[in-house]
């Protein structure tokens, strides 16, 4: 599912990087605990998150996250963004709670990012 | 004032193009235009004229847009097409406005998207035309222009991508490893970590997973030394004083020694327990201290090593073994 899909479907503004709304983004996954992203994401994912730290654009460099979405009307502050630029990570805020965005993206094809055995 | 037939020469079909005397690049050109595809180096945003308009209008059409020729349709079917030589040739006659269905060529010319880029090359020579409408092969309709302009544009940024790549080819440390003498060679990255300055947590693993890219290192093993350097990171700003991360690089493995000075540890083997965390709320806040970081950092690594003495400090020591890229 292309970002810009995901923009829509969440009805969500874009923060920064709006030239990569084109980006494939294959899995979701949403989660406040850094921890848990950093243990199951895989690459390719669009991570929904109600923290707004410069360690969630941190983790999801390391973890290698194709975008970020803000839930709850939520923006971080304007270094959290600065560093997502130079991250190349696009970051989304929508108005949506964390599970009306996981329900809507689920209902339209986007998988989480695998299912424990 | 047809496009000079000259400039195509060079293009003119690949088996023309010189190989000898300017040696990788053309042979490279000459690679590239049967790779690429004509509608990968077509331009999708010409400009049209209706098979109604007036030939004064087109002489406006083609001013302002500054260009020498353009398809005619009628609706969405492509039926002739207008150049210059048709309009020099309606201007040695007189120049009486008509409309352009009794000036233009009807029988069209055409590629399709999905030809290699090299036939477009041959069929502009061959003709000597300007430009050639490109059709979808399944629909039949235009999707494109294609002139020589665009053939040497298209060429061109594939070659910058090549240029790129070769450019990145080039930090490669398996090269590094290829061409040092030794029989054993090891790199060494040391960075340090500074306590409780949580905005600036994860530099030093970023700074490490840049270096491992640059050396050419599998991205799943970049991906598993990166995130379990960046939990051993965010352990060190969390509860210690401060501490250093050394990395060392050998064509077998992967080393991270995370070292600090205090306090340690008190029990090592409820610390690896997932969810058993001492974290304080300010860092839970922060999406970290959930007892999570160790079991991650074993599940990344093929070993991991935690020795620790209260009051004086610990050492995690993690290895990745280079052959484990699939596992």
């Amino acid at each position: 599912m292309k970002l810009i899909r995901i923009k829509e479907l969440l009805k969500a503004d874009v923060l920064c990087l709006e030239e990569c709304l084109d980006n494939e983004i294959k899995i979701a996954c949403g989660s406040d605990l850094m921890s848990d992203v950093l243990a199951f994401i895989k690459p390719n994912a669009l991570l929904l998150t109600g923290l707004t730290n410069s360690q969630v654009v941190r983790t999801a460099e390391m973890a290698e996250v194709s975008a970020i979405c803000f839930v709850r009307g939520k923006t971080p502050d304007t270094n959290t963004i600065e560093l997502a630029k130079e991250r190349k990570i696009p970051l989304l805020t929508t108005k949506y709670s964390m599970y009306e965005c996981c329900g809507r993206l689920y209902q339209n094809g986007l998988p989480a990012c695998g299912i424990p055995k | 004032m047809r496009d000079k037939k000259k400039d195509t020469s060079s293009f003119s079909s690949a088996e023309k193009i010189p190989r000898n005397k300017k040696g990788a690049a053309i042979t490279k050109v000459q690679e590239l235009v049967y790779e690429l595809k004509v509608g990968d180096a077509m331009h999708k945003n010409m400009i049209t004229a209706s098979v109604d308009t007036s030939m004064r209008q087109l002489r406006e059409i083609l001013r302002s847009h500054r260009i020498s020729g353009t398809p005619i349709m009628d609706g969405d079917k492509l039926v002739g097409i207008v150049s210059i030589e048709d309009f020099i040739k309606w201007l040695a006659e007189g120049g009486k406005d008509c409309s352009i269905r009794e000036k233009m060529t009807k029988n069209v010319k055409t590629l399709y998207a999905d030809e290699p880029l090299v036939h477009a090359v041959s069929k502009l020579e061959q003709m000597g035309f300007g430009r050639f409408p490109v059709l979808d092969r399944q629909s039949n309709k235009l999707v494109g222009v294609i002139t020589k302009g665009d053939i040497i544009e298209s060429l061109l940024r594939e070659l910058e991508v090549d240029y790129h790549e070769e450019e990145i080819h080039r930090y490669r440390a398996s090269h590094i490893f290829e061409d040092i003498i030794a029989d054993k060679a090891t790199l060494t990255f040391q960075y340090s970590v500074k306590a409780k300055d949580f905005s600036r947590a994860g530099e030093v693993s970023s700074a490490l997973r840049k270096t491992l890219n640059r050396l050419g290192i599998h991205p799943n093993i970049v991906r598993r030394a990166a995130i379990a350097s960046y939990e051993a990171e965010m352990n060190v700003v969390i509860y210690t004083d401060g501490g250093e991360i050394v990395m060392t690089v050998r064509p077998d493995k992967i080393q991270i020694d995370v070292k600090d000075s205090g306090p340690g540890i008190a029990d090592i083997k409820k610390a690896f327990e997932p969810g058993y965390s001492t974290a304080p709320d300010w860092v839970r806040e922060l999406g970290f201290g959930a007892g999570m970081g160790l079991c991650n950092i074993k599940k990344c690594s093929d070993e991991t090593v935690l020795n620790s003495t209260v009051g004086k400090g610990t050492h995690l020591k993690v290895s990745i073994n280079m052959n484990t890229a699939e596992r």
